[in-house]
């Protein structure tokens, strides 16, 4: 099929953006839609011009570096996958296609379609832990049984890639998905119980400093969450913050 | 100079205990005068970084990725093992280390392996203490798997994503050390060279991905945790980004380079569907437990599905040549990777292939729907079930046990793998050649240390599944901890490292001077077209089974191609800015130095084992009777070597391995 492209360019985070279009032609159903950008790329090197930026590395929808907001939709129009994942079958013949960045405050462009996610690695770091040492002499790994049901709970919560795509589709820019994940992952778990209360309390509040926005509970996020996580993260949370509130 | 394996002495069981007692420690009061630098943070650097860190050294940490979360580790689905014994099938170190060696065809370091398996207990510990939600059973204790034609369950698992789960834990453990400014975090770094000073490893230069920036960063030791070098293939399972550049740099500056040519090429991965394809995706081993291979018996049968004339649904039973079950009796489906990749490609080869490129074989799962459909009709009590009500009853176990695997082949494919066979093609997975290390994981350059997969490994000539995570976890939490404090211990009155020494000098220079050339080349060809080229050569000679013809074949087209590659690359933007053509340009030059000493290591090595099958060395008759042929006289050694320049030029270095524990057989799986 052939194709109609437009691309967000950007030098870098001080220089002025704009949608700048391309064609590209003979794609093929099968390709993904990285591939399809491969294509581009190869395309403009050989012209002499510079190919698009984008972030991207395992390819198959579990690093969370994939980040593309394709006809207004994060991770494009397929649900539960993420770019990378998305195929060119979900397009057809003579389509236009846009391509943006992630957008949100808290994520500025670094190039074109490359963004900088460190708010998540900072908001991890005020709490997304549960503080053990490695010493080789923690305690049998059965000596707590943890309900199947329990467990499997928290894997879903865990399952989050930290793409972002929650915040970019998000009307406020609200990061509250992403933090709930990581907060009930441990919400669950009799491991995570001591420092709940810190936790919770610390990463909330590092949220609030990235500058992400406010949750109004429309649910977009869930609808656009490749890894299918559900909005019952972020009630736990606000139970785990009201508990803390309370403690 | 001669290698020395540093093995402690004593009988095979007690060699870590005395060890450890013996080594010298490093006084918490001094670990804070002596800095670590960590290239890579996936299992292997991600929990070497959080220890270190833990016990006090200022470590400074390097990844590629914008997370140390991202690291390809992430990627792992089916799972870990640890001898636990939970299940009281009769698992224990011994059994686990045993299983690890043969498996390897006997080209491991029995002491490294036996380490592994001491410690691979304690891996589970700290996991779970970490808050990683492994997989459970209904009384809510540890669940297992079995794994890759093993004989007992120790296989833990965080449903397809258990390198996810486990690389978020030590990511965790990460974040409280960098919250705490013990690790110093560089994302979108990435290393170029090591700096040696004195013949010691002192630091490395950087490139800042988003600025371009060229960075010195000191350090009294090292350690090398950068993965494995699969893309030298173009296509792998393996991330875009995943590189030999951490090693193949400190290659160059002294550390031997150990077995080259041991790769592993998984056999259930989905095929490549056209010239575009940019990366292969791995179908976990796991679906070998309940999916039979076949390929059509007839060629005619196989012409008409290849030109899709003829759906798989219609080829009736006795039509159909289920390879492995009819090799391999006792194995069946369940054959090693090495054996399973191979048989494949026999018959893809002989033109019974399944798609349109005739490179694929079905994996069917029809039999087990049945099976597991007829099995819950007992169980509940449905008598004279009609044949949807099994296939739905046996769809929904399926469905369980695989249902995210048969979700991303839809995914991907656009078909349905309760309805049609899967399709399925080997793929270059993992490498169990790298840096060759002595017992301390210390490189033949002092201070330098490699870990992870970067490193030539405990997995010798081939690894079983679910160990390649287990290897990481326990070099990065427990066992690197410990060798380098002894190392370290000698560093207390060094005092910090200073950049601004020749050493530094000339060693940025070197990299600026590379970047420059690359930028200023304004060749002909882009990054991609050498890199494919160079894939497809490793593909067809370097691959499943290789020869000498071949080999030196391959060695002199990589050679020309390196030469094409410095004359004609291009390298659009500038080296100031982010610029992610120049990145792939320096990773695809040293892979282009890198498969020629594969090819010349596969040549030197005229035996056939584990992985790499030398279509020379098969068993002339009896049983075995074209089966790989392995030679124990002639190379019962690790191949270490050293760099002389040109790859061709490489001196090779034996370690001679010894059996005293093992007794070495040949493999059979009839
Ligand atoms: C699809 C897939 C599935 C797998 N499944 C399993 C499984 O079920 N069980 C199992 O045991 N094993 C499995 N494996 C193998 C296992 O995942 C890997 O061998 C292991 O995770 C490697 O870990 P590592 O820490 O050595 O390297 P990686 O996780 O690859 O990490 C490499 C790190 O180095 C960094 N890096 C690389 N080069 C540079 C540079 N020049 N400068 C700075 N940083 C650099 C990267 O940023 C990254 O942080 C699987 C592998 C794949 C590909
Ligand atoms: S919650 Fe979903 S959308 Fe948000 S970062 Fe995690 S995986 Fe991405
Ligand atoms: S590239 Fe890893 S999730 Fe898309």
């Amino acid at each position: 099929m052939n194709l109609t492209l437009k691309i967000w360019r950007q030098k870098d985070s001080n220089t002025k953006g704009q949608m700048v279009d391309y064609k590209v032609t003979d794609i093929s159903e099968h390709m993904s839609f990285l591939e399809m950008m491969d294509v581009l790329n190869e395309q403009l090197i050989n012209k002499g011009e510079e190919p698009v930026a984008f972030d991207h590395d395992c390819r198959e929808g579990i690093c969370g570096m994939c980040s593309m907001y394709i006809n207004g939709e994060a991770h494009g129009p397929d649900r539960g996958v993420t770019t990378c994942q998305l195929h060119m079958r979900m397009f057809k013949d003579g389509d236009t296609i846009t391509i943006e960045p992630f957008r949100a405050k808290a994520f500025p462009v670094i190039k074109d379609l490359v963004v900088d996610r460190s708010a998540f690695e900072r908001i991890q770091q005020a709490g997304g832990y549960i503080s053990v040492n490695t010493s080789g002499n923690t305690q049998d790994a059965n000596s707590i049984p943890i309900s199947k049901h329990a467990a499997d709970e928290a894997m879903d919560a865990a399952t989050c890639i930290g793409c972002g795509a929650c915040v970019a589709t998000c009307k406020n820019s609200s990061a509250m998905l992403f933090v709930g994940a990581k907060v009930s992952q441990y919400a669950l778990l009799p491991q995570g119980q001591i420092e709940a209360a810190d936790r919770v309390r610390n990463m909330v509040a590092q949220m609030d400093l990235e500058g992400f926005g406010n949750c109004t509970n429309t649910g977009a996020c869930e609808i656009e969450c490749p890894k299918g996580i559900s909005l019952d993260n972020i009630a736990r949370m606000n139970r785990e913050l009201m508990k803390a509130s309370l403690s | 100079m001669a290698l020395n394996s540093r093995v402690p002495e004593g009988p095979i069981k007690d060699k870590w205990t005395t060890y450890k007692d013996k080594i010298n420690l490093v006084n918490p009061a001094n670990k804070r005068h002596i800095d670590i630098i960590v290239v890579g943070t996936g299992l292997a650097g991600g929990s070497a970084a959080a220890t270190l860190a833990e016990l006090g050294y200022n470590v400074k940490a390097f990844a590629y990725q914008d997370s140390p979360r991202r690291a390809h580790s992430i990627a792992a689905q089916g799972g870990i093992n640890a001898a636990k014994n939970y299940q009281g099938d009769g698992d224990s170190t011994y059994r686990l280390f045993y299983d690890t060696v043969k498996g390897g065809d006997y080209r491991s370091r029995e002491a490294n392996v036996y380490r592994l398996a001491e410690v691979s207990a304690n891996i589970i510990d700290q996991c779970v203490a970490q808050g990683v939600p492994f997989a459970r059973d209904y009384g809510g204790l540890l669940d297992n798997r079995s794994f890759g034609g093993v004989l007992v369950s120790r296989t833990f698992y965080a449903k397809g994503q258990t390198g996810q789960q486990l690389l978020l834990g030590a990511y965790s453990a990460m974040n409280r050390q960098i919250a705490r400014g013990k690790i110093e975090m560089f994302n979108r770094h990435e290393m170029l060279d090591v700096v040696k000073i004195d013949g010691k490893a002192r630091g490395i230069i950087a490139r800042n991905l988003v600025t371009g920036e060229i960075e010195r960063h000191s350090a009294h030791a090292v350690v090398i945790a950068s993965g494995g070098y699969g893309n030298v293939y173009y296509l792998s399972t393996n991330a875009m980004g995943s590189n030999a550049t951490a090693a193949w740099k400190i290659h160059k500056k002294g550390a031997y380079f150990a077995n080259p040519c041991f790769t592993q090429i998984h056999p259930t991965c989905i095929p490549r569907s056209g010239d575009y394809q940019s990366k292969l995706t791995l179908m976990s081993e796991s679906l070998r437990n309940d999916g039979r291979i076949w390929v059509p018996k007839n060629i005619e049968d196989a012409k008409a599905v290849q030109q899709r004339k003829l759906k798989p649904t219609d080829i009736a039973e006795e039509n159909r040549d289920y390879f492995l079950e009819r090799r391999y009796p006792a194995f069946g489906n369940l054959v090693p990777r090495d054996v399973a990749s191979r048989a494949a490609k026999e018959r893809c080869d002989a033109g019974y292939g399944v798609n349109a490129t005739g490179e694929a074989v079905f994996l069917d799962f029809a039999s087990a729907i049945e099976r597991y459909g007829k099995e819950q009709a007992k169980i509940h009590n449905i008598e004279n079930a009609s044949a949807e009500k099994i296939y739905d009853l046996g769809k929904k176990i399926v469905e369980a046990k695989y249902g995210n695997l048969f979700q991303m082949y839809e995914k991907i494919v656009d078909e349905d793998p309760y309805k049609t066979p899967m399709m399925i093609y080997p793929a270059t997975h993992y490498t169990m050649g790298g840096i060759w290390v002595d017992y301390n994981l210390m490189t033949t350059v002092d201070g330098l240390y490699c870990i992870g997969e970067a490193n030539f490994s405990d997995h010798g000539a081939n690894r079983l599944g679910a160990s390649a995570l287990m290897q990481g976890l326990a070099d990065g939490y427990f066992v690197l901890p410990y060798t380098i404090g002894d190392y370290l211990s000698h560093e207390i009155r060094t005092g910090k490292i200073p950049t601004d020494t020749k050493e530094f000098d000339e060693a940025e220079k070197e990299v600026k001077d590379r970047i420059d050339f690359f930028i200023n080349n304004k060749g002909k060809h882009s990054v991609d077209h050498f890199h494919k080229k160079l894939g497809k050569i490793m593909w067809d000679k370097c691959g499943m089974s290789r020869n000498e013809k071949g080999l030196k074949e391959a060695m002199a087209e990589i050679k020309a191609l390196r030469e094409e590659f410095w004359k004609e690359v291009n390298v659009p933007g500038s080296a100031n800015e982010m610029n992610p053509e120049l990145e792939k340009a320096g990773r695809v030059a040293d892979f282009l130095e890198l498969g020629e000493l594969f090819a010349k290591d596969a040549l030197e090595r005229n035996e056939s084992c584990g992985g790499h099958f030398r279509e020379e060395s098969v068993e002339l008759d009896g049983e075995q009777k074209g089966e790989a042929k392995r030679n124990d006289k002639d190379y019962a050694y690790v191949a270490a070597w050293e760099y002389k320049g040109e790859p061709a030029d490489a001196v090779l270095h034996k370690e001679q391995l010894e059996f005293k524990d093992i007794e070495l057989k040949q493999r059979s799986y009839k």
